[in-house]
């Protein structure tokens, strides 16, 4: 297969980017989208010039690394997966693909297709975390967790922190990775006793950073390719709520 | 010989570790606030221990290659991880659970380390529990075990397929917790360059920052490497692509031995090569072997679609020769026995490296329903993947690279043969000898980051409260920085034709050929020779475009190949050394005459601990001899 690859190219976080044209001939349908990229930066540097930086590690969507916007979507056309799992056989012979960094005030490109995330991290430290220090747990079985209980928290940790969610957002809003942590810690009975806090500090943390506010556009759960749900985001901010009503 | 003090407390067995927890030195409060550590790796291992040492008191610095430390490849362990509550009250133990990681180890681990791994993983499970790990739950509310791998108790605590990245989600709340206490700085997007050693003792390391390209020092009272396998030597293996063996490599020329290199464990269940360009093979969780029955056809080179060839035109290849275990012999036997077939001529799929793992008596037995319950995940993934349906056709599936069980000598306390330089995870050979047993590396790298390392690394810190900060601003530092500069400038003077990745291919296919799941004399000598050759032009004909100064990834997988190579030769030699075969490890010409490993105890009951020499030098080989006091040791027999 043949594509037209139309990619952002920035040099470093100081300098302006801009789109380049890479035409890519003998792409193989059983490439997955960044084996593409590979292919191609082989012949970039082959040819002499310098590859295209993005980022990637796992390359089975767990790490959360990798991160493309694909024709105008994170991740790609297909629902519900990383860029890593994108096949090319989801593309047609000589089709036309834009493939650009997440874009975000909070996110600042470091060159080419990679981006800065570490804000995520920062609102983690903020509080995305239950006190318990080394030593001082209890024994596993003396806390139950209802089965529904450890499921629903469940589904909202298998976040993978990879900021689709963000780049999705027209207001860059954090909202949906913030909520999956505060809510999957609420749902079980070790993380409930420093709920309050733990949702304040970190949707405080968060606007601090530069992320926008959530006005409920849907676009987050769309693109999240875990199938993190909005109703967590309900969830948090009741949570607030109560957080707000407590200090 | 003497080299090697394994540091193993007197006592019986069951009290060796409380002994030794009783009698290590302890170290101050005020003092903790003295003593710097650096813990290099974020892992499972890497993010327990440097939470933990945070928390104690001591000034911790982490690092990392990745942008984040939740990225650390841990994340990617799927099936569970043990320990030994007998929650099922199946007859479980600690002393069964190190057992069975004995004898799962083919004899070739020390007692003492294993029974300490199995006695702390209870608390491991406490702790990642408490810290909001969501585990798979019964009805009841209580905590629900499945079983795994080669062992007759139901052990593993789980989250369902995505055990690794739960816990390691557990791991890194904690750190986080700690960097906001300030306790804990990270670094993250370092890659590790080399450790420092002033006076005999591990002060710092030197790292790249892989954005500004500038060459770092760090300094330290102690150093920590948690920083995982180097299964990716292979070029195509289960582990994430930037895993490397680059930091515990540095650590071995600077003086830290090599224990057993060449134990890998090569996984039966991933899925096969599917094109040329492939960057890694995604892992199918063995719990499938619990319903999937792994066959080939008969007939040598039958193309016919799976479902038209009829039963008794298939070899069940695995029943056929182990009835008792079946389809459930562990990783080492079900793997060569893939590989058996294939180099016969019965493989399939279009390059006939593949087996099929078939559903259809399973889903015709307990409906499709219940085989959706218990698989839905990997089913979807491998559709994803090949654009199969496995409930209407077998999947398809190969071995492939997956754990080293080698990595850094430790002693007791975890350190290596470099004062003051520790190892934990998988990047030291501790604990699973010759072969690794199912959710037994969480278990490890939980136990050792949690509550090994911070009670022994007090010990060598003990000593130490005397010194002060250490400085980076002395000649040691400055040396070994300037020696890691001048090695990356010399990689990117090489300014040839051929991109590191291709050389990466070719060095992964002579390991994967001739260093992989079955070994001889003759090709561990010519993969030595083709390795030789193959370095020689890596370092003439390599390309890597761009400068130092940036961000450039080609660079960075290239600091890896070039380690790569010195690596793959101290692989083969190590299995060109160790004329037996045992677990994972398999020599053809110590086999029996069904065609399983044979194990020659009277001659190779021992750790094999390589010292690095000069540059050129041949590598010295120190023996630890492995005693079993508390195991009746027999042949490993899955028939
Ligand atoms: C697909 C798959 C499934 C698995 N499933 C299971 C399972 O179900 N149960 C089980 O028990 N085990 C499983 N394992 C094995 C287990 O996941 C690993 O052995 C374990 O997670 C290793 O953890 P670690 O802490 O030692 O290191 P890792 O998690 O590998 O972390 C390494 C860390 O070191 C850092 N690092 C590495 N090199 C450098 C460098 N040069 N400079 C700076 N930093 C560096 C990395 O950034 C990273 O933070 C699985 C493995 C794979 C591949
Ligand atoms: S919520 Fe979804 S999109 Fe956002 S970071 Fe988590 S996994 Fe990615
Ligand atoms: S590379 Fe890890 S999620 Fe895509």
């Amino acid at each position: 297969m043949e594509f037209n690859l139309k990619i952002w190219r920035q040099k470093d976080a100081r300098s302006q980017g801009g789109f380049i044209d890479y035409n890519l001939k003998g792409v193989s349908g059983e490439m997955s989208f960044l084996e593409m990229i590979d292919y191609l930066n082989k012949t970039l540097i082959e040819g002499g010039e310098e590859p295209v930086a993005f980022e990637h590690d796992c390359r089975e969507g767990i790490c959360g690394s990798c991160s493309l916007y694909i024709n105008g979507r994170p991740h790609g056309p297909e629902d519900l997966i990383a860029t890593c799992e994108l096949r090319m056989t989801r593309f047609k012979d000589g089709d036309t693909i834009v493939i650009e960094p997440w874009r975000a005030k909070s996110f600042p490109v470091l060159k080419d297709l990679i981006v800065d995330r570490y804000a995520f991290d920062k609102i983690m430290q903020a509080g995305g975390f239950i006190s318990v220090n080394t030593g001082a747990a209890p024994e596993a079985n003396s806390i139950p967790v209802s089965k529904e209980a450890a499921d629903e928290a469940y589904d909202a940790a298998i976040c993978i922190g990879c900021g689709a969610c963000v780049a999705a957002c027209k207001n860059s809003s954090a909202m949906l990775f913030v909520a999956a942590k505060v809510s999957q810690l609420s749902l079980l009975p070790q993380g409930k006793a420093e709920t309050a806090k733990r949702a304040r500090a970190m949707v405080e943390k968060m606007d601090e950073l530069g992320f926008g506010s959530c006005t409920n556009t849907t676009a987050c759960e769309t693109e999240c390719p875990k199938g993190i749900s909005m109703a967590h985001i309900a969830r948090l901010n009741r949570e607030f709520l109560l957080a707000g009503l407590k200090s | 010989m003497s080299k090697l003090k394994s540091m193993i407390p007197d006592g019986p067995l069951e009290e060796k570790w409380n002994n030794h927890k009783n009698s290590v030195k302890l170290v101050s409060p005020a003092n903790k606030n003295k003593l710097d550590i650096i813990v290099v790796g974020t892992g499972l291992s890497g993010s327990a221990a440097a939470s933990t040492l945070g928390e104690l008191g001591y000034n911790v610095k982490s690092f990392c290659f990745q942008d984040s430390p939740r990225r650390a490849h841990s994340v990617a362990a799927q099936g569970g991880m043990n320990a030994a509550k007998n929650y099922k009250n199946d007859g479980d133990s600690v002393y069964r659970l190190f057992k069975d990681i004995i004898k799962g180890g083919d004899y070739r681990a020390r007692e003492a380390y294993v029974y300490r791994a199995a006695q702390v993983s209870n608390q491991s499970i406490d702790q990642l529990v408490a810290a909001g790990v969501p585990f798979a739950r019964e009805y009841s509310g209580y905590l629900d075990n499945r079983s795994f791998g080669g062992v007759q108790v139901s052990r593993t605590f789980y989250a369902k397929g995505q055990t690794g990245q739960q816990c390691l989600l557990g791991a890194y709340s904690g750190l986080n917790r700690q960097i906001a206490r300030g306790k804990v700085t990270m670094y993250t997007r370092r890659d590790m360059l080399d450790v420092v050693i002033v006076d005999g003792k591990a002060r710092g390391i030197i790292t790249r920052n892989l954005v500004s390209g500038e060459i770092e020092r760090h300094s330290a009272h102690a150093v920590v490497l948690a920083t995982g396998g180097y299964s990716t030597i292979y070029y195509l293996s289960t582990l994430a692509v930037g895993s490397n063996a680059s930091a515990a490599w540095a650590a071995h020329r600077k003086g830290a031995f090599f224990a057993n290199p060449s134990f890998v464990q090569i996984h039966p269940t991933s899925l096969p090569q599917l094109n040329d360009f492939q960057a890694k093979l995604t892992l199918m969780s063995e719990s499938l072997r619990n319903d999937g029955r792994i066959w080939v056809p008969k007939k040598k080179g039958d193309t016919r679609h799976p479902n038209e060839i009829k039963e008794d035109e298939r070899d069940y290849y695995l029943e056929r020769r182990y009835p008792a275990f079946g389809n459930l012999v562990p990783r080492d036997v079900a793997s060569r026995a893939a590989k058996e077939r294939c180099d016969a001529g019965y493989g399939v799929g279009e390059t006939g490296l593949s087996v099929y793992l078939d559903f259809s008596d399973s889903i015709a037995r307990h409906g499709k329903e219940t085989i959706k319950s218990r698989y839905e995940n990997l089913f979807e993934m491998y559709q994803k993947i090949t654009g199969i349906d496995p409930y209407n056709e077998p999947m398809r599936i190969y071995p492939a690279g997956h754990y080293t069980m080698g990595g850094l000598w430790v002693d007791y306390n975890l350190m290596t043969t470099i004062p003051g330089l520790f190892a934990i995870g998988e990047s030291n050979f501790s604990d699973h000898g010759a072969n690794r047993l199912g959710a037994g590396s969480l278990m490890q790298c939980a136990g050792d980051g949690y509550f090994i390392l911070p009670v022994t690394i007090g010990n060598y810190l003990a000593d130490e409260i005397k010194t002060p900060r250490i400085s980076a601003d002395i000649s040691e530092f400055r040396e070994a920085e300037q020696a890691a500069r001048e090695k990356l400038q010399n990689l990117m003077a090489i300014k040839g034709t051929q991109t590191v990745n291709s050389f990466h291919r070719r060095l992964g296919r002579i390991m994967w050929d001739y260093c992989g799941m079955v070994k001889n004399e003759e090709g561990l000598k010519k993969a030595m020779k083709m390795l030789a050759g193959l370095k020689k032009e890596f370092w003439s004909d390599l390309r890597i475009p761009g400068t130092m100064d940036e961000i450039n990834q080609e660079l960075e997988r290239a600091v890896r190949v070039a380690d790569f190579f010195e690596l793959g030769q101290l692989m083969c030699q190590d299995a060109l050394s160790r004329e037996e075969s045992c677990g994972a490890h398999f020599r053809e010409e110590s086999q029996t005459p069904e065609g399983e490993t044979q194990r020659i105890d009277s001659r190779f009951s021992y750790v094999s601990a390589w010292e690095y020499r000069e540059k050129d030098k041949k590598h010295v080989l120190h023996k630890e001899e492995l005693t079993f006091e508390n195991v009746e040791i027999q042949e490993r027999s899955y028939k």
